[in-house]
């Protein structure tokens, strides 16, 4: 887009403001702006954000991208990554560290999308 | 004083842990006021166990007062190994915000790096390297005793476990910007802000401060001082994110850069701007960068911006300081480059302290009308972004970047597209039972409902579930070592291992022994023939593969001046050179424990036709502390005094010694002199029982020994070392030990 100048006319609803009221304008735009952003944050995730809970679990760098890849791979990245190996270990009665090791080798993916199926949701709230 | 054993560092990394976490302010000296020297500083934080001082300190007792804004430089050569003795360097010399860059697409990788493999235009960073570079760190801010903060950069593809990976390594500071990522990485606008909120929620658990890129902008755009509405956008939109995703505004910096240089005139440009960012983001930290946008290969020129950039931080405010290196517009920064920057940062800020207790700024008129409507046209950007549908659609619309100073649009913005770039359609909605059992996670988490009501009354945190998160229980940290057996630290080390263990000496600017030595040559030339003829030399005088760094002009007809960076294979062996010994000077108790017992008469002048009297009186006067302040009888002739008449005046006092300043060395006139000196008390019969000193700025011991005088003395010498010399040359002819 190609525009002149036309800050005379365009400054004139904002004029007449002081500039502590400007400068209060400039911040609720901005949060307005802001808002729909952080709400997209909030419900989505990513293959980074879910190698990052896999590390924050104890997982070294090739382990989490293995077992976030297989999570793509059969759509479990909404579950969460962290979930998927929580549940598998849970559900194996093994340690979390050995549920995620045996993942990332490729093991059990084909118990883990049925316990996501049948499973209730556990627990209430959000955080 | 050792060397930094790279080696000792690098050993048993597997359980180095960070000793702390998160930023580290200066700390203000007790009552807000320095006192170092004859001085008392009003911006000043606590001093130095250890540094460099200025070169003029000597004059004021060696004082090197630190302000008190952090001081970054950013070291990153490629060989994280060697950069480390930089940062050593650096924070001698007052640096305590250590910067390293990544190396060239690590913003595309797709997930985490391992190892030490060699970096281009910036260093890979890993594990091991955030280890290895923090522990060397933590043995260099025990020197200085300062805590130097480690940063690097939280963006691209990766950013949520870049962010994990410094949170657990104690990296101290990180860029995070969203928008940077967008427009400048071509990364995909959903992903990166999805991304980034967890980036920042992670960041913000180990207060790291957090730096924006909005100022990219104006290292970008055609004309960079018209993109000023827009930065303030950017700015804004990264901050209130970050505050949104748990960051507490005290950690969160605005990096801001004066965006204009001279010759335009950037005082009246940048201020203004300057000035309405710090009023209109009142409450967040500022760092103060400088500008890079036109820097050329002239050092001098980088640093007169530099200087000028300073001092708007000094008239608004700066929290972190930052430094771009005087060669930034040649080459990735050599060694002793980020050392002048530093300096120049220190020596600026020092000479400004207090500056606005006298200077005031003058809203009324055009720096208030200007602040005033460079906030309005930036509220009125923020208004069209939400007219036309958001951030993301304005994205799309090419808002940003645009080399229109707005509202006005010249139509050259950077465009991209929702469902395009790196990461196009790589974010997943999180279904109703997403759940993540670790902390500092961003957004929606469906922990178990008891574990919720415990982490409420503040009895359990999500990480309960799996016996805790590496954030609180560091044991369960993975340590990948080396991937590539040839291409890693290690590898790096053993290249030189013999060489440096037979402690043999090459020059340097980057790399250990990397042989680069630079030539600065003026021709009477034009810059064409002048560069030609420049390599041409450096080839004759033995550098390899030489390449012209800096062509200056000094007139089109008359002449230029060509920088030429050439290498060397030439190993010196330290133990094979002469070097003379240094005698330290007498105690002035000892030294006038002499002159009370047998009274000393000494001649001084400066010789021949040379009016400088600034060296010798630094001697002889008692106020610099010379001769006269023990008790010596100095009988002072003046400049330029003929050799026959100090010879005579010797004669005449009965003087013990003659002390000849000499500083002009036209046709070697110094040493003419000298010899005449000489050989005049020789004719005259008295040169043995005479001592005949020199001095002078190009005077060493040597020359003068060879021109037949007793002793020689350069630049830095005081009043006890000619004292000193004259009391062991009594000795030696009493038969005592001197």
């Amino acid at each position: 887009m190609q525009r002149d100048d036309d800050f005379a006319v365009r400054r004139r609803k904002i004029a007449g403001l002081t500039d502590e009221q400007l400068e209060r304008r400039f911040w609720q735009l901005t949060e307005r702006v802001v808002d729909p952003l952080v709400d997209l944050a909030r419900g989505y995730t990513s293959p980074s954000i879910e190698r990052s809970v896999l590390m924050r679990m104890g997982f070294s760098g090739p382990q989490a991208k293995a077992i976030v890849d297989k999570c793509a791979e059969q759509r479990l990245l909404g579950k969460g990554a962290g979930h998927v190996v929580y549940r598998l270990a849970k559900h194996r009665e093994m340690d979390v560290a050995e549920a995620g090791q045996a993942m990332a080798e490729g093991r059990h993916w084909d118990k883990v999308a049925a316990l996501f199926r049948k499973a209730g949701i556990p627990g209430g709230g959000r955080r | 004083m050792e060397k930094l054993d790279v080696g000792a560092i690098l050993q048993d990394l597997d359980d180095y842990r960070p000793r702390r976490h998160g930023w580290h302010w200066r700390k203000e000296p007790p009552g807000g006021v320095l006192m170092a020297g004859p001085f008392a500083y009003l911006e000043a934080s606590e001093p130095l166990e250890r540094s460099v001082p200025l070169p003029a300190a000597k004059y004021f007792g060696n004082i090197d007062p630190q302000p008190d804004a952090v001081i970054t430089t950013e070291i990153a050569s490629g060989r994280f190994e060697d950069d480390l003795r930089r940062m050593r360097m650096a924070a001698w010399h007052g640096a305590d915000h250590i910067m390293v860059i990544r190396t060239a697409g690590q913003s595309h990788f797709d997930g985490l790096i391992d190892g030490t493999p060699e970096g281009v235009g910036g260093v890979p960073i890993t594990r091991k390297q955030l280890r290895a570079t923090r522990k060397a760190l933590d043995l260099i801010e025990d020197e200085v005793g300062r805590p130097i903060n480690f940063h690097s950069y939280v963006s691209g593809v990766a950013g949520p476990e870049v962010a994990v990976l410094f949170a657990e390594e104690g990296v101290n500071g990180a860029h995070q910007d969203p928008q940077y990522n967008v427009l400048y990485r071509n990364i995909n606008m959903l992903r990166s802000f999805v991304d980034a909120a967890e980036a920042k929620s992670v960041m913000a658990s180990r207060k790291m401060l957090q730096i924006d890129g909005a100022h990219n902008a104006n290292a970008t755009a055609r004309e960079a001082w018209k993109v000023m509405p827009e930065l303030m956008v950017q700015h804004a939109i990264n901050a209130l994110y970050s505050v949104k995703a748990g960051m507490d505004q005290d950690f969160i910096a605005l990096s801001t850069v004066p965006p204009t240089a001279p010759p335009a005139p950037s005082m009246r440009l940048d201020l203004p701007y300057a000035v309405a960012m710090r009023q209109l983001f009142r409450g967040y930290r500022f760092r103060a960068q400088m500008n890079t946008r036109y820097i050329e290969s002239d050092t001098r020129e980088a640093t007169v911006t530099h200087v000028l950039d300073l001092l708007i931080s000094r008239l608004t405010s700066a929290d972190v300081q930052s430094t771009i290196t005087p060669d930034e517009g040649r080459n990735i920064p050599w060694h002793y480059n980020n050392i002048a920057a530093v300096d120049t940062a220190k020596q600026a800020m020092d000479g400004m302290d207090g500056l606005t207790e006298m200077v005031g700024l003058k809203f009324d008129g055009p720096l208030g009308n200007t602040v005033r409507d460079l906030k309005e046209r930036a509220t009125l950007f923020m208004e069209e972004i939400l007219d036309i549908g958001g951030y993301f659609r304005a994205v799309e619309e090419g808002f940003f970047v645009d080399s229109g100073f707005y509202p006005e649009r010249k139509g050259d913005g950077i465009v991209r597209s929702m469902t395009a770039g790196v990461g196009a359609g790589s974010i997943v909605p999180r279904d109703s039972d997403y759940m993540a059992p670790v902390c500092e996670h961003f957004g929606d988490n469906r922990l178990p409902a008891d574990l919720t009501e415990k982490i409420d009354l503040g009895e359990g945190r999500p990480c309960d579930l799996i016996g805790g998160c590496t954030l609180h229980n560091p044991s369960k940290i993975p340590f990948v070592d080396e991937l590539d057996e040839r291409d890693n630290v290690h590898v790096r080390l053993d290249e030189h291992r013999d060489h440096r263990e037979q402690g043999l000496l090459r020059p340097e600017v980057q790399w250990y022994a990397d042989g680069v030595v630079t030539l600065t040559l003026f021709l009477p030339a034009k810059p064409e023939v002048a560069e030609y003829a420049a390599l041409e030399y450096a080839k004759k005088l033995g550098l390899r593969d030489p390449l012209v760094l800096h062509r200056g002009l000094m007139h089109p007809a008359e002449g230029s001046v060509i920088e030429v960076k050439g290498f060397v294979d030439i190993d010196i062996d330290p133990r094979e050179l002469v070097i003379p010994e240094k005698q330290e000077p007498l105690s002035d108790d000892e030294i006038r424990a002499e002159f009370e017992a047998r009274p000393l008469s000494v001649v001084a002048a400066t010789l021949g036709e040379d009016e400088h009297s600034v060296g010798m009186r630094e001697i002889i006067d008692i106020k610099h502390g010379g001769l006269e302040k023990y008790g010596v009888a100095v009988h002072y002739l003046g400049t330029s005094v003929p050799v026959e008449t100090v010879v005579d005046a010797a004669i005449e006092a009965d003087s013990e010694a003659i002390l000849a300043s000499t500083i002009i060395t036209h046709s070697d006139i110094h040493r003419v002199n000298m010899r005449r000196l000489n050989d005049l008390c020789v004719e005259k019969g008295i040169r043995d029982r005479v001592i005949l000193i020199a001095g002078g700025t190009q005077v060493t011991d040597e020359t003068a020994r060879e021109c037949g005088l007793d002793a020689g003395f350069g630049r830095g010498t005081k009043g006890h070392d000619v004292a000193s010399f004259i009391v062991r040359r009594r000795r030696q002819d009493r038969g005592e030990t001197p």
